[in-house]
């Protein structure tokens, strides 16, 4: 493979697949922060 | 007799002699002395450059067998870097260090981390102009990861002979990010933007969530990735050991005990690729510039991403913590507190930045591992 084809493939495949990675992991991280918000704590009687 | 006292007296002097014979090692004995130097007196990533640049001076002295097949530290490097353990030991340790928490808080700043690695793949390009081969341009690339142990990693694996200088590159610019960073910072931004006071990040975030990202994070990214599961399941590991709090023992120990060895032994094997006749080539100034390059490039489109998310937000985001979605942590989340209060008095960037900054550790090692899954994909590594 060129090293024009490899560097462009590494942009768009890396680049992107990082961005398209992390915002799943975005989306994934905030519905399970929905899912399990965090309690107050109960006061003792 | 006299012949005898001669040769067993030109024993001591040959070193002398070879060290004046090859003027490569004189200067990477001045490298070592001055890594040395920068560790010790200037407090710059002390913790890697003295062992890095004791190792660069042991490994300088002629008919110095430490990298010999029988020398100690070649038994080390055999032992850590060939079997990729050492970078991977270390991760298990800054997982267990590191605080998700305010990423968390905050999960659109996983884009910052993802726009700190654009410097990766921009300086890989520019790498494969330059006429570097492809695995070594993989390498010099990574070094905009911010992030030495995936540096270590990689090019341990895809590009041994440049170690050396990809390593001291990262951890160095690393060190230099509270120089490097602000004006760029300032350059990209109107002084409007630098003062934007962001609203204090008050949601808390449950210990079931807490808990769950590193599971999530590894099954998730080790399916899109699989290549670079090593690197994200240690970093992983040694978080969820941390936020499960029932394995305190082996978390102290992993953040302690084995990250100072590994650290020492890693140190102590980089130095020792900087062997004078491997390490002093045009090659080696270029990988720096390269390097220097990376880390520019990653706050550049950091920032960028920070203007962009002020535009879609309608205004409420400070673009100075964009320049935090790098992996230098938690030193790149404080450039931009200072930056920011710098500008306007009331601006409280931390836990912001801090979100951007822990994106950016997670974002780094996705980075890495999608790199080495496209390039598995193309079938250039196996």
């Amino acid at each position: 493979m060129d090293n024009f084809t490899f560097g462009i493939t590494m942009l768009i495949c890396g680049m992107g697949g990082t961005i398209l990675t992390l915002w799943i992991m975005s989306l994934v991280m905030g519905l399970l922060g929905k899912l399990f918000p965090e309690k107050p704590e109960k006061k003792e009687a | 007799m006299a012949d005898a006292i001669v040769n067993g007296l030109s024993g001591l002097t040959i070193g002398f002699q070879m060290l004046a014979g090859d003027w490569r090692n004189g200067i990477m004995l001045i490298v070592g002395f001055v890594l040395l130097y920068l560790g010790i007196k200037k407090d710059c990533e002390p913790l890697l450059l003295v062992p890095i640049g004791f190792g660069c001076i042991l490994v300088n002295i002629p008919l110095s067998d430490v990298m010999s097949n029988e020398g100690f530290i070649r038994a080390i490097y055999d032992a850590g870097i060939t079997t990729e353990l050492f970078p991977l030991l270390i991760f298990i340790g800054i997982g267990a260090m590191t605080d998700f928490g305010p990423v968390l808080a905050q999960p659109s700043t996983f884009l910052l981390g993802a726009a700190g690695q654009f410097g990766i793949f921009i300086t890989l390009i520019i790498a494969l102009a330059l006429g570097f081969p492809q695995l070594d341009a993989v390498s010099i690339g990574i070094i905009g990861a911010c992030d030495g142990p995936t540096a270590i990693y990689v090019t341990s694996k895809y590009a041994p002979h440049l170690l050396g200088a990809v390593s001291v590159a990262a951890y160095s610019y690393m060190s230099l990010v509270p120089v490097i960073q602000p004006p760029i910072m300032r350059l990209l931004t109107t002084k409007k933007e630098r003062m934007t006071v962001m609203k204090a990040v008050a949601k808390p975030v449950s210990k079931t969530t807490k808990m769950l990202f590193p599971l999530v994070i590894t099954v998730l990214g080790g399916l899109i990735a699989p290549k670079g599961l090593p690197l994200l399941g240690t970093i992983m590991l040694g978080n969820l050991m941390r936020e499960s709090g029932v394995v305190s023992r082996l978390t102290k120990a992993s953040e302690n005990e084995i990250a100072n060895v590994v650290t020492l032994f890693l140190g102590l094997c980089i130095g020792a690729t900087m062997v004078g006749s491997a390490f002093i080539k045009p090659q080696t100034l270029i990988i720096l510039a390269l390097g220097f390059v990376a880390i520019c490039l990653d706050t550049v489109c950091g920032v960028l991403m920070g203007k962009v998310m002020r535009v879609a937000t309608g205004g409420k985001v400070n673009p100075l913590i964009g320049a935090a979605g790098i992996s230098a942590f938690p030193m790149a989340a404080r450039v931009v507190q200072r930056e920011g209060a710098k500008w306007n008095k009331k601006s409280y960037l931390l836990m912001h930045a801090m979100g951007a900054n822990a994106g950016g550790q997670v974002g780094s090692v996705i980075a890495a591992a999608v790199m080495l899954s496209v390039l598995a994909g193309m079938g250039i590594i196996r």
